[in-house]
């Protein structure tokens, strides 16, 4: 293949013409490049070209796919079924975990639902948790996590972010136990809220409702009418939902009308109660007025001053005879 | 099919087949390890045949590689044409090397292609490549010899020019 030398490839010197074409060619690659990093409609050639170019992707990728097929299809036997085994393990681990996160945010649902109500009553409680149940034959009571030693006092009104839970029946030094509202032995003076009507819930057998037995004939009673707490007897403050009537129907003896209600709270389902602190007023007579005398300048001599003592001591004993018999329920 | 239109076709399949190692995926180890393809099959037929490569013809390789890759249009077009440009000036030297003198010969443009490459980046504002890009000429020269004389052979025995 002895070539002979002409003029198109000289040994030593480059030609002109040569040169220039390069010249040429240089400047338009550059000016190619400025348009297309000035982003100007250089693109559009770029996008009618991608018809072009994307089957030589596909060509040029054919290679790597096939050495992937490969390596799937001499995958040793072991070697999946470990994995298999890891990613199995793996499942198992993530589906725990996500069930303890569902529990977790149903949790965090019913906290702030429970703050709520603090925040809206704007009430002085305590939270408190859950810790047995007591379901045994016709006793309907919960153990609480908090005892004597967290303040917690006999008598006090549990509830939850529904309604009224109960009512601490039992203090122990670090738990307490609480009588539920549907407790057979537990009543709570209620009114209806539509027609103002006041009467007493008690608790039922079956532990799921209450029972409003005594209602006159002619009392204005309907189903779906929601109870609160009257306030009256002392232990529970006004105001609270205690829950809606069920049914309604003449008693057996044909002398009284007999409701069923549903409780408002969840009495079956709340881990987390509040215990409320701001107890109601104590009932009985109302404290007596401080006596208005004349003027202790007007006193005649001693006398008067060494009886002053005697009646504030007197006025101040009266409220706590009647703070220490607060109505109880039933 | 003639003679003459199958080393045609042969000569375009090797610039496609070419284009097509340029764009071939790879693990990302060897990435920096990929030569120019392109170059060296322009190189190759510009060394041994004397008027198909021309300026005009490593232009639109490069504009196809450029298309192909996604790049800035022109980029591979101008480093092609001054890659060319250069061994036709040398072409009747570089032609008659001794096969490891002609390997240094390409490491040259190899990396002088590199620096123009550079250059270009520079100039659009893209900083300093890693140590590990230079790399590539040094495996493009490395495979050069096994690529001529693989070339060299396949076009002996197909009889074609």
């Amino acid at each position: 293949m002895a070539r002979t030398r002409d003029e198109s490839s000289p040994l030593f010197a480059g030609n002109a013409a040569g040169t220039l074409r390069l010249i040429v060619y240089l400047a338009l690659a550059m000016v190619l490049m400025v348009l297309d990093q000035r982003n100007g409609w250089l693109w559009r050639v770029r996008y009618s070209a991608a018809a072009v170019v994307e089957p030589a992707y596909r060509l040029a990728g054919l290679p790597a796919a096939g050495v992937r097929t490969l390596s799937v299809a001499f995958a040793d036997r072991q070697r999946l079924t470990e994995q298999n085994q890891r990613l199995r393990e793996n499942l198992l681990l993530a589906n725990t975990k996500l069930n303890r996160m569902a529990s977790v945010a149903e949790q965090n649902q019913r906290l702030k639902q429970l703050l709520d109500t603090q925040h809206s009553l704007d009430l002085h409680v305590q939270l408190a948790r859950v810790i047995g149940i007591d379901m045994g034959a016709y006793r309907y009571r919960i153990t609480l996590n908090l005892g004597a030693r967290d303040g917690v006092k006999l008598g006090q009104p549990v509830i939850d972010a529904h309604g009224v839970m109960g009512q601490v029946r039992e203090v122990l030094p670090t738990t307490s136990m609480v009588m539920l509202v549907t407790d057979p032995e537990h009543a709570i003076p209620v009114v209806i809220e539509r027609s103002g009507l006041r009467t007493v819930a008690y608790g039922s057998r079956s532990g799921d409702e209450l029972t409003l037995p005594n209602l006159p004939l002619a009392a204005d009673v309907r189903v779906g009418d929601r109870l609160l707490t009257s306030g009256l007897g002392g232990r529970f403050p006004p105001g609270f939902p205690v829950g809606d009537i069920l049914a309604v129907a003449p008693a057996a003896t044909g002398m009284f009308l007999v409701a069923q209600a549903r409780p408002a709270a969840d009495i079956d389902r709340s881990a987390d109660v509040l215990l409320l602190h701001d107890q109601a007023e104590p009932d009985g007579p109302p404290s007596p007025a401080t006596p208005v005398g004349p003027p202790r300048d007007l006193a005649p001599g001693k006398g008067a001053v060494a009886a002053d003592p005697l009646r504030a001591s007197r006025t101040a004993t009266k409220p706590m005879v009647a703070a220490a018999r607060p109505g109880t329920p039933r | 099919m003639s003679r003459h239109s199958l080393s045609r076709w042969w000569f375009i399949g090797t610039l496609a087949f070419a284009l097509m190692l340029m764009l071939l995926p790879l693990p990302d180890v060897l990435e920096p390890f990929k030569p120019y393809w392109p170059a060296l099959v322009l190189l190759y037929w510009s060394l041994e045949s004397d008027d198909r490569v021309t300026l005009g013809l490593a232009f639109a390789v490069g504009l196809t590689a450029d298309l192909l890759n996604g790049l800035v249009l022109g980029e591979q077009a101008l480093r092609l044409c001054a890659l060319v440009f250069i061994a036709l000036r040398f072409r009747a030297r570089l032609r008659f090397f001794p096969i490891w003198q002609q390997t240094l010969a390409v490491l040259a443009l190899l990396l002088n292609d590199r620096i123009l490459l550079l250059f270009v980046r520079i100039l659009a504002g893209s900083s300093l490549p890693p140590v590990n890009w230079w790399i590539s000429p040094f495996v493009g020269a490395a495979l050069w010899p096994f690529l001529f004389l693989l070339l060299d052979d396949l076009r002996a025995r197909l009889r074609i020019q």
